[in-house]
């Protein structure tokens, strides 16, 4: 069995994918240093850690005080070429690629002035990989081929791995991944869910409960020279209308989830040269999952009929004019090399080219099941954007062919224990991403995996899977996936792809330095971003 | 009075019993657990760190363990920790509260200031066309929503601004107290207290009129005048003192209110007060929190009560408040 791992995995990424349609400046500019950068967030983390939030709401403000191992190149963040951040270079695997050696940085302080050694970056994946019994890591799952990490001395870390696995480094690279201080969480494992205290590029200011986080610049932050900005306010604002008057009324310079393509019109016809648009396919599709434990659902048939009954293609057209919705795609990242071409997607049900001859389909196979007037509730997230838009036109997709469908709208955490419980008929919800890779953004799918809702077994899908991840030849991994998302979306119809998300940023043309990425989970720490008033 | 001001705040204690059973039930009645909601971001939960968190929050605890520790918190002033934060409600609420309490001072202001004139005047000068504008403007400040009203404002602060100095402003989005900063502060609360003030000086407009027109009915007012009195010092000293005491009551409710009902406007201002913090504390099943801010909603209504009370006294010298 050969290793694909980090050798085929980078360079497959870095050539592909969907390529920003940023507005960038033909030439470099020199940043200049100095000012303070407000932008808005649309949530407020539950709490400050980490290891254990996976809400977008817990980086853009808090993920400038920390620093990671290695991360996404801040730079060129659209190469998915992963960089060191703490360490000194990028090593490279030894024992067959089971066993990872990272070199840390001399002299990197936390902000107390206390050293960073490999101790605290032992101690912190050591919490991220196995987490003491009732601390809650988000991330463990990804670390499944991770057997130990220790630290021999206070400058060298080495991750051993149960096999070699391509998904180590996306793993590794992980945003969340903060690296905290062991003598804190050896005194308290919990400290970090309600403080703030890193090595990143910004020192903790303040924070008002509900209002902003503030942060100062670092001046001993160990990549010399940066960050640019004094300081920078993080200020959450609920409401979308308010965010996108806010950067028209120059009180925030960026919103960095991504605005619908309205928003965009409107700020670019009320700012014109004043605001900046940059765009990228994103790293987020929503997906359908049927309860498999409910009648009718646990019958292929009526799974097939939900996903023959939706016109993507049409959809995307329409859609993406009102919605941060875009691409239609498979399984995998569209433009990724291990993506469906056009002419696959068009092989699998609900991506026929002849819509008419789709839906005539899925009334037939209602009818086979004996639920030509199928009526079910669609248990959807109370977030407008894109889940309430998208839910609304799959009602009128679904009642094309007969099918009558209520949706039930909840705020994010009733909904998520609803599909906890397993109390849906049918459920959207999303498989969002930050480093692209489909080895191990897939993995949604799967039976096994803890946000999969279907509640369903498959293990021809499981061994499809480990198959893909472990074998060494590309186009043979390519074949896998065809497989595997033919099974997922079409033989056994457990989940559907609706669309993908498309991520529009709209920003203050003062605030430079910064480049969009695939991901709104990736390259926030801020420390290249500056601003040119 | 003293005997009376004391009997009041005395009554304030089965007052506040009272709704502390009530929203102390209430909230077990909703459906739902703040652990599961806390955990529930997909992707399962462990049912151990489940437990955790149920034993860290008290929410494992028997009921009546639960109200006695929330009673206890009530009498020596220590709601304990936001379940959803972990923070302290004392520190959460105060933050919030300095905030409410000034737009809600600010638009009993701007509604004071506009609808005792403008529902005097309209009472006086009654079918005229000064009434019916008056009558006009206050309909529609009751037919507006506040938060409407709310958003009217940010887009003409936005338009005139960039039209006028070519570059468009919009009121700060972040608080600063006032005494640290008073521009940026008032800057920020003027519009929300506008909003507000307008629908609030709608109401007292309508009520001030028609107390005033049937106070000006009145045999005394008649006296008056054929005793030859200037009309000025009728309506201000006799009409208008007897004519506030159904205002005042409006007032009272209204300034309570504010302190705790101005969600919709709050978030169309970003601004973080109270009714945010309601509305967050209820979806997140934070008992602490939301019994904590109920308490506080009740005792300002109480407080508000006594003061309107007071007032009426002060303005009819015949309200005696005896033993």
């Amino acid at each position: 069995m050969r290793s694909l791992s980090w050798k085929s995995i980078i360079p497959m990424v870095a050539g592909l994918l969907a390529v920003p349609i940023a507005a960038l400046p033909a030439q470099a500019e020199t940043p200049k240093k100095g000012g303070i950068l407000k932008f808005v967030v649309p949530d407020e983390p539950p709490s400050f850690d980490g290891h254990k939030e996976t809400t977008f709401a817990l980086i853009h403000p808090i993920a400038p005080f920390y620093s990671t191992l290695i991360r996404a190149n801040p730079e060129d963040p659209n190469s998915l070429q992963f960089v060191c951040d703490l360490c000194t270079e990028m090593p490279n695997p030894t024992d067959g690629g089971k066993t990872y050696t990272y070199k840390l940085r001399k002299g990197v302080k936390f902000h107390d002035g206390s050293p960073l050694t490999a101790k605290d970056v032992h101690a912190s994946f050591q919490r991220i990989v196995f987490p003491p019994q009732g601390i809650s890591s988000a991330r463990k799952a990804q670390f499944s081929m991770v057997e130990s990490v220790t630290s021999p001395d206070d400058e060298t870390v080495v991750f051993k791995l149960k096999h070699p696995s391509g998904a180590f480094l996306p793993s590794l690279a992980t945003p969340y991944n903060f690296i905290y201080s062991k003598a804190i969480l050896d005194k308290d494992q919990r400290w970090y869910e309600k403080n703030v205290m890193g090595s990143g590029p910004f020192v903790f200011e303040t924070r008002e409960a509900g209002a902003l986080v503030r942060g100062k610049r670092y001046a001993d932050y160990h990549h010399q020279g940066k960050p640019y900005l004094d300081g920078f306010e993080a200020i959450f604002a609920k409401t979308q209308p308010l965010r996108v008057q806010a950067i028209r009324g120059d009180q925030a310079a960026a919103e960095f989830r991504g605005l619908p393509p309205k928003s965009r019109d409107d700020l670019v016809a009320a700012l014109g040269k004043d605001i900046t648009v940059q765009e990228s396919d994103w790293n987020c599709s929503l997906l359908i999952t049927p309860n498999h434990q409910k009648k009718p659902f646990d019958d292929v048939r009526v799974r097939k009929a939900l996903t023959l009954a939706v016109d993507r293609w049409g959809g995307s057209k329409d859609l993406s004019k009102i919605a941060v919705v875009k691409a239609v795609g498979g399984v995998a990242f569209p433009g990724h090399p291990l993506a469906a071409t056009k002419a696959e997607l068009e092989k699998l049900a609900g991506y026929w080219p002849d819509i008419n001859k789709s839906r005539e389909e899925a009334k037939r196979l209602l009818k086979e099941a004996g639920v030509s007037d199928l009526k079910f509730t669609l248990a959807n997230r109370g977030i407008d954007q894109p889940y309430t838009i998208v839910g609304t036109w799959l009602i009128d997709q679904w009642k094309q062919v007969g099918i009558t469908v209520e949706q039930k709208v909840e705020a994010t955490g009733p909904f998520y224990a609803s599909l906890d419980a397993g109390n849906f008929d049918v459920t959207m919800d999303f498989n969002c991403q930050s480093i692209v890779n489909p080895l191990v953004d897939t993995s949604k799918f799967l039976p096994n995996a803890g946000d999969q809702y279907g509640k369903f077994e498959d293990a021809e899908l499981i061994k499809l899977y480990e198959a893909m991840n472990q074998t060494g030849d590309e186009a043979e991994q390519r074949r896998l996936m065809r497989a595997y998302e033919k099974r997922v979306l079409d033989d056994q119809a457990h989940n559907f792809i609706t669309l993908w998300w498309y991520r529009i940023i709209a920003h203050r043309s003062y605030m430079k330095g910064w480049k969009i990425t695939p991901s709104h989970y990736l390259n926030q720490d801020l420390s290249v971003v500056w601003i040119d008033k | 009075m003293y005997y009376y001001i004391l009997k009041r705040v005395l009554l304030m204690i089965p007052t506040l019993f009272g709704a502390a059973v009530l929203v102390f039930c209430l909230m077990r009645l909703i459906p739902g657990d703040v652990c599961v909601l806390r955990l529930a971001t997909g992707g399962g939960m462990d049912p151990q760190v489940l437990r955790n968190c149920r034993a860290e929050i008290g929410t494992d605890q028997p009921m009546l363990v639960q109200f006695l520790q929330f009673l206890k918190g009530l009498v020596i002033f220590d709601f304990g920790k936001s379940m959803w934060t972990g923070r302290p409600i004392i520190d959460e609420i105060g933050l919030r509260f300095q905030l409410s309490l000034q737009v809600a001072i600010m638009a009993t202001l701007t509604a004071v200031l506009l609808a005792i004139p403008l529902g005097t005047i309209s009472a006086v000068k009654q079918n005229t066309w000064i009434d019916y504008l008056v009558r006009a403007f206050s309909i529609a400040g009751v037919a507006v929503p506040s938060f409407w009203l709310g958003i009217l404002i940010i887009l003409g602060i936005l338009i005139t601004s960039k039209a006028w100095f070519g570059v468009a402003w919009m009121p700060p989005i972040t608080y600063v107290p006032i005494w640290i900063d008073p521009l940026h502060n008032l800057s920020m609360l003027i519009w929300p207290a506008l909003a507000t003030g307008y629908r609030y000086s709608a109401v007292a407009t309508r009520m001030t009129r028609s107390a005033m027109l049937e106070v000006l009915r009145e045999d005394y007012v008649r006296t008056a005048r054929a005793k030859g009195v200037f009309r000025k010092l009728i309506v201000r000293r006799h009409a208008l003192r007897n004519a506030l005491l159904p205002v005042i009551t409006i007032i009272g409710i209204e300034f309570a209110f504010l302190m705790g009902g101005l969600v919709v406007t709050e978030q169309v201002f970003n601004l973080n007060g109270l009714g945010k913090l309601f509305v967050e504390s209820i979806s997140n099943h934070d008992y602490n929190m939301t019994q904590a801010l109920v308490m506080l909603v009740v005792a300002i209504f109480a407080f508000t009560n006594l003061v309107v009370d007071i007032c009426y006294a002060w303005l009819d010298p015949r309200i005696r408040y005896n033993r």
